[in-house]
């Protein structure tokens, strides 16, 4: 026991002393909450709205206030002519423009027909869909307070509502995402460079020819960086509630419990990538390219797994975070218990212990 | 004088290759044993094996009484070990290294705390205590993985070439905590491509393609093969081999 506690005092001081990397793995989940959440956001808010009303009258004016009203839009300029939304969109100065015919009310009121054209700057056609959809729904809503009682002969107005994330916010996608990235790149990254360095600097041979257990090694450098998870699980939690304001929607304890599972695969993966290289490069370099590149990309983090071609979807099931977001989507966004989420489960308690089990055969007592 | 090192017909093979052929030798208790032998000679091998690093393929061996073969993890408690890369943490500090060593040694933390100020004093290192391993010149850390390697006070110390890259009086100076050493009762198994080292110690083996072609005290193996010093004895013996050198 002694040896042990001995030798995971020393991968602490190894740690702490090296104060660059310590902050780089604090602050990582800070940064990428914040640049996700606030830098890459997918969100629409506070578009730029150019209205044209040529008649100002009582439907034209009660429409641009609620669209002014929503959180969506921000009514940036009232133009005169067509040229003035022409020079809006250049300047940038709009994303979306509210054309009202002339004599709008009257139309309404006398012919029960009126029309608005939307213009919208479609360079990000992703978010101009998302704000078309926001816009024509405020206008639809105002129709029907309108005529309450008149059902709008032959049209479906279908009801839409967003289930689990009623204002679509992305930080309800990116949180799972982030964590299954962090806990990848700090437990699987850093604990096969820790250990590939003792192989580097020649200090695992001293290691070989001690008494010193080789369970207790690998224990022992692993301590630290679960710790350094556990510290950032907890930052990306607080940042996420408190901040990005997503509550946890179903049990923490559930939550932490697959996080720890987690947490275990990739520090599996870290040992066995040890074990498969000899230097410090090579170690960063397969963790690297093999491990985020599958994490950011077939994961679900970025893009949704149902959209991809089969062979890749077939390559996300060896994806230990695609699991893992998986089930924190559940868990967190969408609030179910731990029985929702048994199949993630299932397949990283097995992912675990295979990656476990050939790690630790492989890691070598002796030289040859 | 008892035998601390025992070893018959000890073979290993890698594949086709012979690296270590059918070696036998003993070490007594005390004794300052030269290990010598051209690159690629296969004296790291067979001392790896000796230090339970590697599995012979044929033949015995035991080490401070405990068989190498079977007993690896009680050998590995008896022995100390300096490899020829300078191998402590450069990011511990002196006193901290030393601690790691200990703890791993299963040594309590009054016995290591009394033997590093002690050890802190002989080496007149007190200033460096503090400092990080890193921040040391070569020859101090050389004296530091010395006395690390023999710090929880093994039976025997396995020293694979200890002086590369220092100068000759930093050399002379290491030599005398060998010494040292073996006055305390520990016997000393050295590896060395310095000829006038081989003088230092009390007896040596020569190997030449994975056998042993000669074993005894320096004086003696220069009235057998007439020369001056140990370096016309190791030219005259190194002659023979058909292995190239890696």
């Amino acid at each position: 026991m002694k040896q042990l506690f001995s030798f995971i005092r020393k991968e602490f001081h190894h740690i702490l002393r090296d104060k660059t990397t310590v902050m780089i793995l604090l602050l990582m989940p800070v940064i990428q909450i914040v640049l996700f959440g606030f830098a890459l956001s997918q969100e629409v808010k506070d578009t730029k709205v150019v209205v044209l009303a040529n008649t100002s009258d009582d439907a034209t004016r009660r429409i641009i206030d609620r669209v002014d009203a929503s959180e969506y839009f921000d009514v940036a300029v009232v133009a005169h002519n067509s040229n003035d939304i022409d020079a809006a969109f250049r300047d940038g100065k709009a994303k979306l423009a509210m054309v009202f015919e002339d004599h709008f009310s009257e139309n309404l009121k006398h012919i029960g027909k009126a029309h608005i054209q939307l213009i919208a700057d479609a360079t990000d056609p992703n978010a101009a869909t998302s704000f078309m959809f926001y816009a024509s729904n405020i206008i639809t809503n105002y129709q029907q307070e309108l005529s309450p009682t008149q059902t709008n002969s032959g049209l479906i107005m279908p009801e839409v509502k967003m289930l689990y994330n009623p204002q679509m916010k992305s930080a309800f996608n990116f949180v799972p995402g982030v964590l299954g990235m962090i806990m990848i790149l700090i437990c699987a990254m850093m604990t096969s460079i820790a250990i590939v360095r003792e192989k580097e600097m020649g200090t695992m041979e001293i290691l070989l020819v001690s008494p010193m257990r080789p369970i207790y090694t690998i224990l022992s450098k692993i301590a630290p960086y679960f710790v350094l998870s556990v510290i950032n699980f907890a930052t990306i939690m607080l940042l996420s509630v408190f901040i990005l304001k997503v509550p946890i929607a179903g049990s923490f304890i559930s939550l932490l419990t697959v996080s720890l599972l987690y947490i275990f695969v990739a520090l599996s993966l870290g040992l066995l990538i040890s074990t498969l290289t000899s230097s410090q490069l090579a170690a960063m370099l397969i963790s690297g390219m093999g491990l985020m590149i599958p994490v950011m990309l077939l994961s679900g983090m970025i893009f949704p797994v149902e959209n991809m071609p089969a062979f890749l979807r077939f390559l996300s099931n060896f994806v230990p975070a695609r699991w893992y977001i998986d089930a924190v989507k559940t868990i967190m966004i969408k609030g179910l218990g731990i029985s929702s989420v048994l199949k993630d489960v299932g397949v990283l308690v097995l992912m675990g212990t295979v990656l476990v089990t050939i790690s630790l055969k492989k890691f070598k007592v002796r030289l040859e | 004088m008892d035998t601390v090192i025992k070893v018959e017909n000890l073979t290993k093979r890698f594949g086709d290759f012979t690296a270590v052929d059918n070696i036998s030798f003993e070490v007594k208790r005390g004794e300052i044993f030269g290990f010598l032998g051209a690159n690629g000679a296969g004296k790291t091998t067979a001392m790896r094996m000796l230090c339970g690093l590697s599995i012979p393929t044929e033949g015995k061996g035991t080490v401070a009484g405990y068989d190498i073969f079977r007993q690896p993890e009680l050998v590995k408690k008896s022995i100390g070990y300096m490899s020829q890369k300078f191998s402590l943490y450069e990011d511990l500090k002196v006193w901290e290294n030393l601690e790691l060593f200990g703890g791993i040694y299963g040594m309590s933390d009054k016995d290591i705390k009394i033997k590093t100020d002690e050890l802190m004093v002989r080496l007149n290192f007190e200033e460096e205590r503090d400092h990080l391993v890193k921040s040391l010149p070569l020859g101090f850390k050389q004296k530091l993985a010395f006395s690390v390697s023999i710090f929880h006070h093994p039976q025997v110390v396995f020293l694979d070439e200890p002086t590369g890259g220092v100068d000759p009086i930093t050399r002379r100076r290491f030599w005398e905590m060998i010494y040292d050493a073996t006055a305390s009762g520990i016997t000393v198994f050295v590896t060395t491509h310095y000829m006038d080292e081989a003088e230092y110690c009390d007896r040596v083996s020569i190997m030449v393609d994975g056998r042993i072609e000669a074993l005894d005290s320096p004086s003696n193996l220069k009235k057998t093969y007439i020369a001056k010093n140990m370096d016309e004895v190791f030219q005259q013996l190194a002659r023979k081999s058909t292995r190239k050198a890696d």
